[in-house]
C-alpha cells in the first residue's frame, strides 16, 4: 500500500457495527478501509444470520405497530439480565434506536412485517426483508458508492499500542503480512466463540462439544491483542449466549434454522434415557435461552427430546427431519439411547400426567405432573401416540460477553484514560452495556447505535488530526 | 406423471431448509405459500415453482447459499421444477421436451416457417388480391394462420387442465382469476416486495431494468395481437378490408407495439446475457434467448415490413415476418411463451388458498 492511499480510518470487521461506522465515517468525509477476515461469501460475521432489530417508537414506524417506549424497552432488558446493566448506555442505546430505523432505511436496508410464527415480536423488532444477509449486502453496496474500500480475507493479527495511542495495524492478506496506519481506528469485529480452544479454557473441556451458531471467523484475535496490551475489559469470559439446537447441525454458521421449538411439547432426556430438568417450564422465549445452559451440564453435552404424533405439528419445522420410529424401542435404538431405560422413563412420565383436556399449545396451561422429579409443570401429556419422533440436542453458542469497555462515544480507555484514536462497536463491546442474559433483537441495536456513534467520533479524530 | 424426481427432491430440500428460515417472506408470494405447508408434495412443488419469476432476491439474501453446506439456490432449484412441469404438461408432451431448451431447433422451426410462406407465395399466390394480398391471397392466409392460431389455444387449454389437476387446486372460481390477472397486470411480484426491484443483472443490486423489459415485452405483444384483431374485425365486420394508412387503429397499434416488443426484447437479451445463469433453470439459456429472439424478430421483421412496404422487397419482407409469426405462434405451448399461461394459472390457483 503507498502512502497516498493510506486511509484516514480503519475499521476492523464487516459485520452491521463495522458497516454502520464505515458509512458514517464516510459521510463525515473520511476516507474508509474495512477490513474483513471473512471472504467475500461469508461477510458480514454473525450479523448475516440475524433477521431484526429492537426499536423503541412513539406510534406506529415502518413496520412496527403501536408504540414501545424508552422505560418498557429498558424494563425488558433489566428483566434478562437480571439487572447486570449499565444503565446510561443501555438508556442511550434504546433512545437512539428510534432514529436507526429511518436512517437504516436510507441506507438501503429494507423491512419486512414480522415474520409468521413471530407474532409476539411484532410490535418491537422491526425485521429486515431478505434478513441479515440482506442489510449487509444494502451496506456493502451503500458503503462502496461512498468510496470505502474494503478489503476481503484480511485477517488482523495486531495492533500496536503506545502510550495512549493506537501507531499501526498488523494484517495478513493472501499469505502476506500488510501494516497501515490510519489515524483512527474501529474495533468491530464480534466476539471469540469462534475459537472453541479460548472457550474450553473458561468453559472447561465441555465446551469442545458445543456448536456455533454464526460465523467461524470471530475467533477474538483483536480482542486478546488488546486486552493483554492493557485496554479495559468488560464482562466474563464464562458469559456467553448459548441455546439447545439439533444436534446435527454444522459445527458453524448453522444460523436460526438449527434452532428447535419443540422442547415444551417433549420429555428430554441425556444420553442414559434420564429426564433432566422441567420441560414444562416457560413459553418462548425464556425456555430457549436456558436449555443451552442444561445440556451442557449433562454427560457429553448432548440431549435428546422425545416426542409423539399428536405433537408434531404445534412448533416451527427446523432444518433436519426429526428421526421417526413405530415403538419407543426402536427410536431409542435409532438414536443410540438405552431402550429399556427409555421405555421406563416414558412409563413413569405418562403415569405422572394427568388431566390433559386444559392442554393448550401457546399459553402456559397448568397441565401438569404429579409427583415426578424433575416436574414438568405445563403442556405435560402423556407420550403415547405412534410414530414417536426424536431429535438430538447439543449447545449452541451465539456469542460472548467479553469485550472492550467503551462510554458513551464508544471510545475505548487504558487505565482511566481513553486510547484517543480507538474505538469499538457492536459485539465486540455489548458487554458494557448488558454483562449477561439477552433480549432478542437488542444484538443489532447495540451494533448499530455504537457503530454509528464510533464512525462520527473516529472521523472527528480523523479529519481534525 | 413423469416429472424428474430428483428436481423435484432438490426444490423439496430446499424449500424445508427456508420454511424453518423465512427470512425471504417478503420476498414474493412463493414464501407465504411455502410457509403454510409442512410437508411438500410434487404438486405443491411444481405450484411453488411457477409461482416464483426467478427475481433472485431470495439468492442474495440468502446465508446458506454455496460455499456453504446447506447450498440453497432456490430461484435455481424452482427454476428447474418449472421448466420440468412446461415440459412435462405440454401438449403433444414431445414438442415440449423437444423445443423448451432448444434455441436451436426454435431457429430452424423459424426457417420453417419462412419457406412453408415463400412456398404458399409461390404456389398459391395472390388471386387478384391488393397491397400484401398481392403476395399470398386473404384466404390462403386465413387458411395458413386459423389453425395455427387455433393449435396452441387448444394445446394451452389442455395443458393448463392438467396443471390445475397436478397441483390439486380443487373448483375454480372466477373471482380467483380477476384477482390472478389484477396481480400479473402490474406485475407486483416482480418489484421484490420492497418496491426496489428485482436482482438480475447486476448480483445483489435491486433494480426495475427486468421488469420494465418485461413489461415492454408484454404490452408491445398484447398491442401487436389487438392490431391483428382489430384489422380482423375492420375486415369481416366493418368490410373495410387492408391496406390500412398509417393512422389506422391497426397500424398505430401495430407500430407502436411492434416498436415496444423490439425495444423489449433486445433489453431482455442483454439483461440475461449480464445475469449469472447459474440461478435459472438447468440447461434452459439457449431456449429461453432463442425465444426471446424469435419474439423481437416477429416485432422487427413486422416494423421494416411497414417502412418498405411499398418497394420491390416487400414480398421477400412479407414471406419473413409472416414465416416468424407463423413460427412463433405454433411454438407457443413448447417455448418460454408458455411460462405465461401457467404463471397466471399459479397466481389464479395461489389466490384461491
Ligand atoms: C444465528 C444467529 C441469529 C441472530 N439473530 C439476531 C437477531 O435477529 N437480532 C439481533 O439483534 N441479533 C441477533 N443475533 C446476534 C447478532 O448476530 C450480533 O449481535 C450482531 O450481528 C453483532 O454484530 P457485529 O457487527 O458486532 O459482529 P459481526 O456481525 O459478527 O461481525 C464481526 C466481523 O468481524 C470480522 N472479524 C473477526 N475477526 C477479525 C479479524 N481478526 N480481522 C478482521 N476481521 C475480523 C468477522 O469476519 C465479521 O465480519 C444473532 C446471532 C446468531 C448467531
Ligand atoms: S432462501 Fe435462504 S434466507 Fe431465504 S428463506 Fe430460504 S433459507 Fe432463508
Ligand atoms: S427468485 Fe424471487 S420470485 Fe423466486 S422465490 Fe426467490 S424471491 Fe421469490
Amino acid at each position: 500500500m503507498t502512502l497516498s492511499d493510506t486511509p484516514d480510518l480503519v475499521v476492523i470487521g464487516g459485520g452491521n457495527a463495522a458497516l454502520c461506522a464505515a458509512i458514517t465515517a464516510a459521510e463525515a468525509g473520511a476516507r474508509v478501509l474495512i477490513l474483513e477476515a471473512a471472504p467475500k461469501p461469508y461477510r458480514g460475521g454473525n450479523s448475516r444470520h440475524t433477521r431484526n432489530f429492537r426499536c423503541m417508537h412513539h406510534g406506529p414506524l415502518g413496520p412496527l405497530t403501536d408504540s414501545y417506549t424508552e422505560e418498557e424497552y429498558l424494563a425488558d432488558l433489566l428483566k434478562v439480565t437480571g439487572g447486570k446493566t449499565h444503565e446510561g448506555l443501555a438508556r442511550l442505546a434504546i433512545r437512539s434506536s428510534e432514529e436507526c430505523l429511518p436512517w437504516m432505511e436510507q441506507h438501503g436496508v429494507r423491512f419486512q412485517p414480522s415474520l409468521s410464527g413471530t407474532l409476539s415480536l411484532a410490535r418491537t423488532n422491526a425485521f429486515f426483508l431478505g434478513g441479515g444477509k440482506g442489510l449487509v449486502n444494502a451496506y456493502y453496496r451503500t458503503a462502496e458508492r461512498l468510496g470505502v474500500r474494503v478489503a476481503y480475507e484480511a485477517s488482523v493479527t495486531h495492533l500496536e499500542l503506545n502510550d495512549d495511542r493506537i501507531d499501526f495495524i498488523d494484517y495478513t492478506q493472501n499469505g502476506e503480512t500488510h501494516r497501515v496506519a490510519p489515524k483512527s481506528v474501529v474495533v468491530a469485529s464480534g466476539g471469540f466463540q469462534a475459537d472453541t480452544d479460548w472457550l474450553a479454557r473458561a468453559w472447561g473441556p465441555a465446551a469442545k462439544n458445543f456448536l456455533i451458531r454464526g460465523t467461524p471467523y470471530n475467533r477474538g484475535v483483536v480482542l486478546a491483542d488488546l486486552l493483554d496490551q492493557g485496554v479495559e475489559q468488560v464482562g466474563d469470559p464464562t458469559q456467553c449466549h448459548a441455546v439447545a439446537i439439533d444436534g446435527r447441525a454444522p459445527k458453524f454458521d448453522g444460523g436460526i434454522v438449527t434452532r428447535l421449538d419443540c422442547v415444551p411439547f417433549s420429555i428430554v432426556v441425556n444420553k442414559n434415557a434420564e429426564r433432566f430438568y422441567d420441560e414444562g417450564e416457560d413459553v418462548w422465549p425464556k425456555r430457549y435461552a436456558i436449555w443451552g445452559r442444561l445440556v451442557a451440564a449433562q454427560p457429553d453435552q448432548v440431549g435428546y427430546v422425545i416426542i409423539d404424533a399428536k405433537s408434531l405439528n404445534l412448533f416451527m419445522p427446523s432444518v433436519f427431519p426429526p428421526i421417526k420410529a413405530d415403538t419407543l424401542e426402536e427410536l431409542a435404538e435409532k438414536m443410540d439411547l438405552p431402550a429399556e431405560a427409555l421405555a421406563k422413563t416414558v412409563a413413569e412420565f405418562n403415569a405422572a400426567c394427568g388431566d390433559t383436556s386444559g392442554f393448550h399449545p401457546t399459553e402456559l396451561d397448568g397441565v401438569a405432573t404429579t409427583g415426578l422429579t424433575p416436574p414438568k409443570t405445563n403442556w405435560a401429556r402423556p407420550i403415547t401416540e405412534p410414530p414417536f419422533y426424536g431429535y438430538s440436542l447439543r449447545t449452541g453458542v451465539t456469542f460472548t460477553y467479553l469485550g472492550l469497555k467503551v462510554d458513551e462515544r464508544a471510545q475505548c480507555a487504558i487505565g482511566n484514560r481513553p486510547v484517543s484514536n480507538l474505538w469499538a462497536a457492536g459485539e465486540t463491546m455489548a458487554g458494557s452495556i448488558l454483562g449477561q442474559g439477552y433480549l432478542a433483537g437488542f444484538g443489532m441495536t447495540i451494533g448499530t447505535v455504537f457503530g454509528r456513534i464510533a464512525g462520527k467520533e473516529a472521523a472527528a479524530h480523523a479529519n481534525a488530526n | 406423471m413423469q416429472m424428474q424426481t430428483d428436481l423435484l427432491q432438490e426444490a423439496r430440500r430446499q424449500a424445508e431448509i427456508c420454511n424453518a428460515c423465512r427470512y425471504c417472506e417478503g420476498y414474493c408470494s412463493v414464501f407465504p405459500a411455502l410457509h403454510a405447508e409442512r410437508a411438500f408434495g410434487d404438486g405443491d412443488l411444481t405450484q411453488l415453482a411457477n409461482l416464483c419469476h426467478n427475481c433472485r432476491g431470495c439468492y442474495y439474501a440468502c446465508q446458506y447459499t454455496a460455499p456453504h453446506e446447506f447450498d440453497l439456490n432456490l430461484p435455481q432449484a424452482l427454476a428447474n421444477v418449472r421448466q420440468d412441469s412446461w415440459e412435462d404438461l405440454a401438449f403433444p408432451r414431445v414438442a415440449g421436451k423437444a423445443f423448451q431448451k432448444n434455441g436451436v431447433l426454435i431457429a430452424v422451426a423459424a426457417v420453417i416457417g419462412f419457406a412453408l410462406l415463400f412456398w404458399a407465395a409461390r404456389m398459391l399466390g395472390s388471386q387478384g388480391g391488393e397491397g400484401f394480398y398481392a403476395v399470398l391471397s386473404h384466404n390462403a392466409m386465413v387458411a395458413i394462420f386459423l389453425p395455427a392460431f387455433v393449435f396452441p389455444l387448444v394445446s394451452i387449454g389442455i395443458s393448463l387442465r392438467r396443471y390445475w389437476r397436478r397441483v390439486e387446486a380443487g373448483p375454480f372460481r372466477v373471482a380467483q382469476l380477476v384477482k390472478a390477472v389484477r396481480q400479473a397486470a402490474d406485475m407486483r411480484n416482480l418489484k421484490g416486495g420492497h418496491g426496489d426491484g428485482c436482482n438480475f443483472e447486476d448480483e445483489d443490486r435491486f433494480s426495475h431494468a427486468r421488469r420494465m423489459a418485461h413489461q415492454a415485452v408484454m404490452y408491445g405483444f398484447l398491442l401487436c395481437f389487438a392490431a391483428t384483431s382489430v384489422a380482423t374485425v375492420m375486415h369481416y365486420a366493418l368490410n373495410m378490408p387492408a391496406p390500412y394508412g398509417l393512422l389506422s387503429a391497426p397500424k398505430l397499434l401495430g407500430l407502436s407495439g411492434g416498436v415496444l416488443l423490439v425495444l423489449g426484447c433486445t433489453e431482455m437479451i442483454r439483461l440475461k446475457l449480464r445475469s449469472d445463469r447459474t440461478l435459472g433453470a438447468r440447461g434452459a439459456f439457449g431456449g429461453e434467448i432463442a425465444f426471446v429472439g424469435l419474439l423481437g424478430f416477429v416485432g422487427l421483421s413486422g416494423l421494416v415490413l411497414y417502412a418498405l412496404g411499398q418497394t420491390a422487397l416487400m414480398p421477400l419482407l412479407l414471406a419473413v415476418h409472416l414465416g416468424a409469426v407463423l413460427a412463433f405462434f405454433l411454438l407457443m405451448p413448447f417455448t418460454k411463451m408458455a411460462h405465461g399461461f401457467y404463471r397466471l394459472a399459479a397466481l389464479t390457483v395461489n389466490a384461491g388458498k
